[in-house]
């Protein structure tokens, strides 16, 4: 269904041939044997952030394709790199417009004595293929050890190439960290504008930094809390078309829309489940609120849970087999767990104030949630088990987390107080490096999807 | 925010797709991006109010009762409203009305979703306690979607933590 791919290119690693200065450089497994070298330390690296060089990437011979030239291509190319390392927080970056021109030749065969203010380089091409594609390298080294750490190449059409350097920053990123990546893969959320009491809302797709947005429905209805498939091929949220909130479900590949659960009753707060096939949802049936699961293609609803109070936000964990969610059956909205099944419901969170929209990490290990008291809203996280909670933002309404896919990184919401003006913020698991994500207009109710492949 | 073509949105619910587009514009990167101006024919929620509406609205104590913090119980104050509410409906049998129930930006977006439902639901209760046949109330919930008062403070929280009655023939 996906009619542009990133390929990996597996060039021939032909390093000696005789048009050496204008061969592109091979592109093939780095020579770095992971041990040892350069390493990024995402819990302390922010105090330190490792200077890296990302000089713009030149190309084999300039080319006008439909994403434009290629040596324009090589500087964006190398600000996106820039862009992406700089905005974790973990590097000090020295992009391309600080940096000399590097020669066509020299990108696999560096200077490494010729540089200076860095410990790290990123040097890549781009060359336009004939057949209307682009070939970018990527290559990455230690300038104190001379070694290359990080050889990677992406074929990709001229539409795609913001996502090759997106692909290149995730490849440093992963090899200087040891962490997962995340640059490439996209947010769905909810662009929003007007007035506080009669706010326009549209569903929209973005890529993580903002680049390639695009709005999915046209703001004649209320629509909220978009979720992003695991697959990438559909996205459920909530509407109130024709004054029947309910939830309703966006084929990616049909670019079609359905009513999901078709329902008199208000239904809302869709998560899909780890493999895709299942959503759980909550329904509201004369006052009480309950959690349930449908199938993606329809069917009869499953409840899970039937105590008197409104139970909602069920999020699954990543292996498929327990629900996070929050209830208030004991009084206030706290967070419990149970399995998959809606047996076994235990009460995780236990601290003062009020726990809402958990969501658990992707790597199982957390959860993240809406932590309410003390007339500010903040985003935090505890163990999966309860216990271990840390709160990361103190604004005054900050809500709805959601997990970057490899679990370092929490988008959600922030409004300053009287606004109602929300925006999206991130905030890393430290809690140090809070950033505004840029948007056209405001936004709520992010959604990170995976990974792209 | 108007170059846009409002051909692109035409009414459709949705417009566009990530991921698989087949049709990509030649030209890239992307065009930044604008607010569509879509042809709305305005949220439902605003034009729901019937011909009998304004006779209601004058004709009752109040078409809105107002609840605490998170509560969703019917006070005294509530109660005569909504005697007042009922004495008209059951003077007005034809008559057929939503409540919509609202929360304040206190509490957290899904659950003001189900703490509107509570409160769209007591009040109907309570009318049907009354004598109005359930059959002629529905209900919706807002959350904290349609806020009433404007501000972050006390006194806005307690006017948007209400039930609102309306007459929709």
């Amino acid at each position: 269904m996906r009619t542009f791919k990133i390929a990996l290119a597996v060039l021939a690693t032909s390093a000696g041939a005789a048009h050496a200065q204008v061969t592109p450089p091979p592109i093939g497994q780095a020579q770095d044997d992971q041990s040892g070298g350069l390493v990024v330390d995402v819990e302390g690296g922010m105090s330190a952030p490792l200077p890296i060089l990302i000089p713009a990437m030149p190309t084999s011979a300039v080319a006008s394709t439909p994403a434009g030239s290629t040596d324009e291509l090589g500087r964006k190319l190398a600000q996106i790199v820039d862009d992406d390392l700089r905005n974790t927080g973990l590097f000090k970056t020295v992009g391309p417009g600080a940096t000399r021109a590097i020669a066509y030749s020299e990108v696999n065969q560096p200077n490494y004595a010729g540089w200076s203010g860095g410990q790290a380089l990123v040097q890549g091409y781009v060359r336009a293929d004939g057949n209307g594609g682009l070939t970018i390298g990527c290559y990455l080294y230690d300038l104190a050890a001379q070694t290359e750490l990080v050889r990677q190449g992406f074929r990709v059409a001229p539409g795609d190439w913001r996502r090759a350097a997106h692909k290149c920053a995730d490849a440093i990123y992963t090899r200087l960290t040891g962490e997962g990546p995340y640059f490439d893969s996209q947010i769905v959320y909810v662009a929003e504008q007007g007035p506080k009491g009669k706010r326009r809302k549209q569903i929209a797709i973005m890529d993580q930094d903002g680049a390639n947005h695009r709005f999915l429905t046209n703001g004649q209805n209320i629509v909220l809390t978009p979720r992003m498939s695991p697959k990438q091929n559909a996205i459920v949220y909530m509407s109130y078309e024709g004054r029947r909130p309910s939830i309703w479900i966006y084929d990616m590949s049909a670019r079609s829309n359905r009513r999901l659960v078709d329902n008199v009753s208000q239904n809302f707060a869709p998560h899909f489940s780890p493999d895709g096939r299942n959503i759980l949802f909550s329904m509201s049936v004369a006052g009480n609120t309950d959690i349930y699961r449908i199938a993606v293609s329809g069917g009869s609803p499953q409840r899970l849970t039937n105590a008197p109070g409104i139970d909602t936000g069920g999020s699954y964990s990543p292996d498929g087999n327990r629900i996070v969610f929050e209830s208030d059956r004991g009084g206030t909205q706290q967070l419990y767990v149970m399995n998959a099944d809606g047996s076994n419901q235990k009460r995780i969170s236990f601290g003062g104030g009020r726990y809402a929209t958990p969501v658990w990490s992707p790597r199982g290990d957390l959860i993240a949630f809406t932590r309410t008291g003390g007339g500010a809203f903040r985003i935090g996280v505890m163990n999966s088990g309860g216990g271990g909670e840390k709160l990361l933002t103190s604004a005054w309404g900050d809500e709805g987390p959601t997990w970057s896919p490899n679990g370092r990184v929490l988008m959600f919401f922030r409004a300053a107080q009287g606004s109602g003006r929300p925006d999206l913020w991130s905030v890393d698991l430290t809690g140090v490096n809070a950033r505004k994500i840029p948007t056209p207009i405001d936004g709520s109710d992010p959604s990170w999807g995976p990974i792209r492949p | 925010m108007a170059k846009m073509t409002t051909g692109l949105v035409l009414g459709l619910a949705l417009v566009a797709t990530a991921g698989c587009t087949k049709k990509r514009p030649p030209e890239l990167p992307p065009t930044p991006a604008e607010t569509p101006v879509a042809t709305d024919g305005g949220e439902s929620s605003d034009t729901v109010a019937g011909r009998l509406n304004e006779q209601f609205k004058r004709e009752v104590t109040s078409d809105t009762v107002h609840f605490a913090l998170d509560q969703y119980d019917i006070d005294s104050e509530a109660r005569s409203i909504l005697d007042s509410q009922a004495a008209w409906l059951t003077a007005h049998p034809e008559a057929r009305v939503t409540l919509e129930g609202h929360a304040d930006e206190r509490g957290t977006r899904e659950y003001n979703l189900g703490l509107g439902d509570r409160r769209a639901n007591a009040a109907k209760n309570y009318l049907a306690a009354r004598g109005v046949s359930a059959t002629r109330i529905t209900t919706i919930s807002y959350g904290k979607e349609r806020p009433l008062a404007l501000g972050s403070d006390e006194a806005s929280w307690a006017q948007n933590r209400r039930a609102v009655t309306i007459v929709i023939n």
